[in-house]
């Protein structure tokens, strides 16, 4: 893993020494809130519904057993002993006092973390495939390139003030777990007259317009990465509107533009910014690289394996759902499943990130990701190692095997904690995943993406869910939105609504026919939801979730 | 008075803990909404927000917020409201924790 240098240490000390002086200003009335809000801000300090919160960055979703540690601890002693994992690979505290976040943020980095620039008009955390360096599909690890594009945009003095946030994604994979389509810039990893180089998307976003980015350049050589990205940068800082925070993003700009006159305004960039580098950003890349050097794997019989398949149906269908193929076919990659029925996905308690961090040390070779599926991941696992993981994992209520069904579902926090939502997301989620529990139903339907936001903001992804929710606020009362259809992969596409919304406590009900039409009509077993509606269009969905529209048709 | 003036309450968020806090008759920043005072007069509203305003040393993000009178104090209209008199659904943090009602700003 990316160890900090002596510059990045001083740089976030630095930093934290300076917000400490600027919460103690705060508090003695030095500063007012219209001028410290922009600075705590920038430190990744947001006011909540009932309290403050930190957002705390995990870049491109990569941590090691000392850093969830450190987690735990700040979770127990500052919080209220548990942690919120986000779809932007980040860890929210919920319940910070103000006088504490100073020594938070020292804590913090202790670890070499921070809460930089994950709030404000700058690039955000740069986000990575959870399953990079160890995925089998995989092309190269693209984590190093991410870890540049960190160094290089962090303080970076032309992209502190860009017209609004601004986050790239980035996947070594055909496979796209990284929802590179629903970012400012997606970076895909391709590979031309065996010449690795990169797919450039700009221009996606989700919030109240969503828009799935383009490509804008279909083979850049991966040495022009860093001028071509800046160039990206700059001529979005240069035409990004500024006098509508709703025309802001590079989403409009791009569409206001036209993707071919852009192009060729970031081409002209590029080729100006192409030879200042002079080779120092590929001698800085190879630097990292080092740093990311696959871990060595073990050999050895993976019969134990075998054995607890054979012997053990619990172990089998966690098994079946939760673990993925590794480049090494005598490994797994192992999602633990911050799901549990009945839970609020995506969190963790300090008891339990600190079994994650066990189980990373003890069979994990030190790694640990985090998904912007809210989940957590052990890369390398040795498969002879999987029963005894999974037994861990079971006694920390960790070893929900429904990872990729109905109730792993992405939710944003919604009006249990953020202050901007129309609606609640974690109870509907938690109600949609005890039902289907109850149902005994979801290996049965097999898999889906159905992902919920409290707001038109869209931070719960719900535009590219197969089946999406979006909670409003109707005439003062909670109103939840249904969108079919939507893709966050390769095949991305945006849902489309079904129709009206429904009430509270009718919308669990409503995803219940929706599932019991998506039965009805699949061709077999093997034929997914996505699958299924692709072939039918929403006809059938919509008769299910508006059975009176059909009886009245009927009529 | 102005005939479409629905009554309102002065809350905000407090400095140091964040939690929801609201205006009280006799100017002090109760985590209670039923103690808050009930504002039916549009001007006095106004005055009483400047006045809240005017504490950036105590609160955080003033604003009036719709209200109605109830059996034992003011109670909230909008769900939002609701759940600020309250914390979390997920979790039982926030003011429906115990120990939580009796601390101050
Ligand atoms: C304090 C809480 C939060 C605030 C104030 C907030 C604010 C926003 C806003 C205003 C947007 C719309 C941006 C635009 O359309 O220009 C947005 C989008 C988004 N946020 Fe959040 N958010 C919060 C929490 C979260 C959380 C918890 C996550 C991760 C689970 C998240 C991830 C995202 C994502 C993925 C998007 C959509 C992608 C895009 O930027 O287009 N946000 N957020
Ligand atoms: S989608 Fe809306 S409610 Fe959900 S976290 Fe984002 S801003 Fe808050």
């Amino acid at each position: 893993m990316y160890r900090y240098d002596e510059f990045d240490e001083t740089f976030v000390r630095n930093r934290v020494a300076q917000f400490r002086a600027q919460v103690e200003r705060r508090i003695d009335g030095g500063l007012t809130e219209d001028e410290f809000k922009p600075l705590r801000l920038m430190n990744g300090l947001y006011l909540q519904l009932h309290a403050y919160m930190l957002r705390v960055a995990i870049p491109y979703g990569t941590l090691d057993s000392r850093k969830m540690r450190q987690l735990a601890m700040i979770a127990e002693r500052w919080d209220k002993g548990y942690g919120h994992f986000t779809t932007r690979q980040n860890i929210q505290f919920n319940w910070p006092r103000l006088r504490d976040v100073p020594d938070m943020l020292d804590a913090l980095a202790d670890v070499g973390m921070h809460a930089i620039q994950t709030s404000g008009n700058c690039v955000r955390n740069v986000t990575a495939d959870h399953f990079a360096g160890a995925a089998a599909d995989e092309i190269a690890d693209p984590r190093p390139v991410a870890e540049l594009l960190r160094q290089w945009s962090t303080d970076h003095p032309e992209f502190q003030f860009l017209p609004r946030k601004f986050k790239i994604a980035i996947t070594g994979s055909p496979n796209d777990r990284a929802v590179t389509r629903a970012h400012d810039i997606g970076l895909r990893m391709v590979e031309r007259d065996g010449a690795p180089g990169f797919e450039v998307v700009a221009g996606g976003g989700l919030g109240r317009t969503p828009v799935l980015g383009q490509v804008i350049r279909d083979f850049l050589p991966r040495a022009d990465l860093l001028p071509y990205v800046e160039a990206i940068l700059s001529v979005y800082n240069e035409l990004g509107r500024r006098d509508n925070k709703y025309k802001a993003r590079i989403k409009i700009t791009v569409q206001e533009t036209g993707l071919e006159a852009f192009r060729a305004l970031v081409e002209a960039r590029f080729a100006e910014l192409r030879g200042e580098w002079e080779g120092a950003d590929q001698a800085w890349l190879a630097r990292i690289e080092a740093d990311f050097a696959p871990p060595s794997l073990r050999r050895g019989s993976t019969a134990p394996y075998e054995d607890a398949r054979a012997g053990d149906p619990v172990f089998r269908a966690w098994s079946d759902t939760n673990l993925t193929a590794h480049r090494d076919p005598d490994h797994a990659i192992v999602t633990i499943s911050l799901k549990a029925h009945g839970e609020t996905p995506g969190d963790a308690t300090t008891e339990q990130m600190r079994v994650m961090a066990d189980l990373a040390e003890a069979y994990g070779h030190d790694e640990l990701r985090i998904s912007h599926e809210q989940n957590v991941i052990l890369p390398h696992v040795h498969k002879a190692d999987l029963p005894r993981v999974h037994a861990v994992l079971k006694s920390a209520g960790l070893a929900t095997a429904n990872v990729g069904l109905i109730s792993d579902i992405i939710a944003c926090p919604g009006m249990d904690y953020c202050a901007l939502a129309t609606a609640r997301s974690i109870p509907v989620a938690q109600a949609i995943a005890a039902r289907f529990d109850e149902l005994k139903l979801e290996h049965d339907i097999g898999p889906i993406k159905l992902k919920i936001s409290g707001c038109i903001n869209a931070c719960g992804h719900h535009h590219v869910g197969h089946i999406g929710i979006l909670g409003l606020d109707r005439a003062g009362v909670e109103n939840y939105q249904i969108t079919l259809g939507g893709d966050g992969t390769e095949t991305a596409a945006i849902g489309t609504r079904a129709g009206k919304g429904f009430a509270y406590d009718e919308i669990v009900d409503a995803i219940e026919r929706l599932i019991h039409a998506y039965l009805a009509h699949r061709d077999s077993a093997e034929e997914t939801f996505i699958d299924t509606y692709r072939r039918l269009g929403p006809a059938p969905f919509k008769a299910a979730l508006y059975p009176e529209e059909a009886d009245r048709h009927a009529a | 008075m102005s005939r479409q003036f629905t009554p309102k309450v002065v809350t905000a968020n407090a400095l140091l803990e964040g939690d929801v806090v609201y205006l009280t008759a006799d100017d002090r920043w109760s985590r209670h909404h039923h103690e808050a005072e009930l504002l039916e007069d549009e001007a006095h509203a106004e005055i009483r927000l400047l006045h809240a305003q005017g504490q950036p040393d105590r609160v955080v993000g003033a604003y009036l917020a719709e209200a109605r009178a109830g059996a034992a104090g003011p109670e909230p209209v909008h769900f939002r409201e609701a759940f600020r008199t309250r914390g979390p659904s997920n979790y039982p943090h926030g003011k429906q924790e115990e120990g939580a009602a009796s601390r101050r700003p």
